[in-house]
């Protein structure tokens, strides 16, 4: 069986919480984290719903420490509160210790930035410090600072919705091939108008609670959040005796190379990626005993990732439960919140339950788990499907 | 560990590149501040329905990427990896301005469909139906260099045989705006023979799209190998530290090293990086240059690549590119530097195959 890569440390700040005790408790306690809109003044105020983290900026750089002179984007703000957590929690005193790269996602970037200041930058000289921070990569730059990592891989992907779940792929493979001895993997999106507008004009935003693989789905909900983990090779988890919380066993990705914005009505992108997964796994499809789905609560989305799952899993679908109903769609930093939350599904032998279900959807008959469930788990599927066709596919492991 | 080949090119940049018979035949000169991408025929590539759908980002790395293909003599490939360091930024920035400009209303969704990094991605994996691992990076100067990075990894390990990897980046004016208000675009322009010794802050912006087909299966055509790649964040030592050090990870000497690549953009600010590689250790080396025939963006140094793809697989050498009187008669292994601002520095080795 393949060996998977070893996870030590997990981060998160989301609409359900501000570190991963907090938003397990939401998660087991049934509480979603969507609200109506505060912190962006937008026309559609009052049409949309959101996953909004409470703190403000101000707030967040005090948690950092950071000088008022300090040109991070919200997302970078987000993303450097969850990446310290991790790091913290895989109990690293000095990240240099070790060969260490960061990979980070993010969809976003420094948008917020720009539109807050889009005609400012020319007449305030102090907004002027942001437009380095225009490009996706700053952000994840930030991080690193933040972090201490210097002179090494800092990448960062951005592949719409897909993106976290490929920057645990790219870790998982990095120490796999020894390029890495450690690497922090995950990703950051804050809301901002140019997103909820871009959803609002392709009418997939719902204007109340969103509602997963429900046949009445009226759309999705945004959110914002990071979240990260630390991945480390056999080597340093045998050195340093570390606690292992799970292993990443799986990858797949691939792209649906059908709409650029919609999936197959068949969902072959999501189908390729999670028997791709499955494969290097070495796992055969009735060994997954949770799949945490992307879930949407897109017409389109439910549609084609419901009938992957079933092209995949046939007879024997898992209990399986989608989790945006509780942060919303989170873009590229989704794929990394749901793998703390399926990590900590399996650390604790629960299925989260699929908040807001009411009618099955006439297309198939899939019931997603409505109910907390306690059970043992050993392996749990993590979705994350996106714009560009862009489909993938992670699989955690409670054992190597 | 499977070696990994670049088997063919494709470049479309404010040089007539998009030819492959053609090596820099005629050089184009500018005097400017912002330059822009030579047009190929498109329609010869796209049929004109989809080229009107398409911002030139998409286009500019649609055909590179089929000019590639054609070299390499191939319909499609095992996977798509693109380096992008600021997207469809021209859609972005039309989304963006009509959002703030009309309070929000009147919205119409195209631009927003094709404003994500990932459209140049998806869009060639549409149009060759492409249904394989497809990644785009996003991370400034080194954009390109971890799309190289990933794809090398995958080829060594044969998880993959054929990949098409590129960079591509599109210029906007009012993001060139933002760059001249902060002095990262020079305020005065350049001709292109003057950029290196300007003595003023920022570059000379500018757009392009350079991809390749990697493989771990060497053909007859293939360019180079791709020795070893390597991408670091910041420094916390000098330059020179980091290119021995790279070096000696590859068992090789400066000697070894028969010419230098380099990505000098004539900022007086950050040109010091190269300064310090080219007047010390390389001293000796012969060095070219080419941003002042490509100009500056996120993935320029793929044009980098492009040039010293050429140059091994023809043992020719414009004398444009010169940036030292060294000559060599032979050039066997070449080594490509190159950062931006002082961030995103990387290291790429390649050897004539």
């Amino acid at each position: 069986m393949s060996k998977g890569i070893a996870i030590t440390g997990m981060g998160i700040i989301s609409s359900i919480g501000n570190n991963v005790e907090e938003n397990y408790r939401s998660l087991i306690e049934g509480k979603t984290g969507i609200s109506r809109i505060s912190k962006i003044k937008t026309l559609h105020r009052d049409h949309i719903m959101v996953g909004e983290i409470a703190f403000t900026n101000q707030e967040l750089e005090q948690q950092l420490g950071l000088t008022p002179d300090n040109n991070y984007s919200r997302t970078a703000l987000l993303g450097a509160i969850a990446a310290k957590q991790a790091v913290e929690n895989a109990g690293i005193s000095n990240i240099n210790t070790y060969k260490t790269g960061l990979i980070s996602a993010t969809s976003v970037g420094g948008m917020d930035k720009t539109e807050a200041y889009y005609y400012d930058y020319f007449e305030n000289k102090a907004t002027q410090k942001y437009i380095a921070g225009h490009h996706a990569g700053h952000s994840t730059q930030k991080i690193a600072e933040q972090l201490g990592i210097e002179q090494s891989l800092v990448t960062t992907i951005s592949t719409a919705c897909s993106s976290a779940a490929n920057s645990i792929m790219l870790g998982a493979r990095l120490i796999k091939s020894g390029q890495l001895d450690r690497v922090i993997v995950g990703g950051s999106d804050c809301l901002s108008k140019f997103t909820i507008n871009g959803f609002k004009t392709l009418m997939i935003l719902s204007d109340t609670y969103n509602t997963p693989f429900d046949e009445n789905r009226k759309g999705l909900n945004l959110g914002e959040a990071a979240a990260f983990l630390v991945l480390e090779s056999d080597e340093v988890v045998q050195a340093e005796n570390k606690p292992v919380l799970a292993y990443v066993k799986g990858y797949g990705n691939a792209n649906d190379a059908y709409h650029q914005t919609a999936s197959s009505e068949n969902g072959d992108g999501a189908t390729l990626a999670m028997q791709k997964a499955l494969k290097v796994a070495e796992l055969p499809s009735s060994d997954i005993d949770y799949i945490n789905a992307h879930g949407t609560a897109t017409g389109n989305n439910d549609l084609s990732e419901g009938r992957a799952i079933l092209r995949v899993f046939e007879e024997g679908v898992p209990d399986f439960s989608s989790t945006k109903a509780y942060t919303g769609h989170t873009l590229a930093a989704a794929g990394a919140i749901e793998a703390v939350y399926s990590v900590l599904a399996l650390q604790n032998n629960v299925v989260y339950p699929n908040l807001n279900f009411k009618t099955p959807m006439k297309e198939f008959s899939m019931t997603p788990q409505l109910e907390l469930k306690e059970k043992e788990l050993h392996t749990v599927l993590s979705n994350s499907l996106g714009f560009g066709g862009n489909c993938s596919t992670i699989i955690f492991s409670k054992k190597q | 560990m499977k070696a990994v080949y670049i088997n063919s090119v494709g470049s479309i940049s404010s040089q007539k590149t998009f030819d492959n018979s053609s090596f820099l035949d005629d050089i184009i000169s500018y005097e400017d501040h912002i330059i822009l991408a030579v047009d190929p025929n498109y329609k010869d590539y796209i049929s004109p329905a989809n080229s009107r759908r398409m911002g030139k980002g998409i286009k500019m790395g649609v055909v590179a990427s089929k000019i590639a293909l054609n070299e390499a003599n191939l319909d499609t490939v095992d996977a798509i990896i693109t380096g992008t360091g600021m997207g469809c930024l021209r859609d972005s920035k039309k989304f963006l301005s009509a959002i703030i400009d009309n309070d929000e209303q009147f919205l119409t969704p195209t631009s927003f469909i094709q404003s994500t990094h990932n459209t140049v991605g998806g869009q060639i994996a549409l149009g060759l139906q492409c249904k394989g691992y497809n990644f785009t990076y996003v991370h400034a100067s080194i954009s390109f260099e971890s799309a190289v990075l990933d794809a090398k990894l995958m080829l060594e390990n044969n998880e993959a045989n054929t990949i098409l990897v590129g960079g591509v980046d599109e210029i906007e004016d009012y993001t060139c705006s933002l760059h001249k208000l902060v002095n990262h675009i020079k305020k005065e322009k350049v001709s292109s023979t003057d950029l290196l010794h300007s003595k003023t802050e920022g570059a000379v912006f500018s757009e392009g799209a350079n991809f390749f087909v990697l493989s771990n299966l060497k053909q007859d055509s293939s360019y180079a190998q791709i020795v070893a790649i390597s991408t670091y964040n910041t420094l916390n030592t000098n330059i020179t530290d980091v290119a021995n050090t790279f070096l000696k990870e590859n068992n090789l000497n400066i000697e070894a090293i028969d010419l230098l690549v380099l990505g000098n953009n004539g900022d007086i600010a950050h040109d010091s990086f190269y300064n310090e590689l080219s007047s010390g250790i390389f001293e000796n080396t012969q060095q070219v240059y080419y941003k002042h025939l490509c100009g500056e963006f996120n993935t320029a140094s793929s044009f980098g690549m492009w040039l010293a793809s050429k140059i091994l697989k023809t043992q020719k050498l414009p004398e444009a590119v010169k940036l030292n009187t060294v000559q060599v008669s032979n050039y066997k292994t070449i080594l490509l530097y190159n950062q931006y601002r002082g961030e995103n520095h990387s290291f790429t080795l390649l050897r004539r195959c």
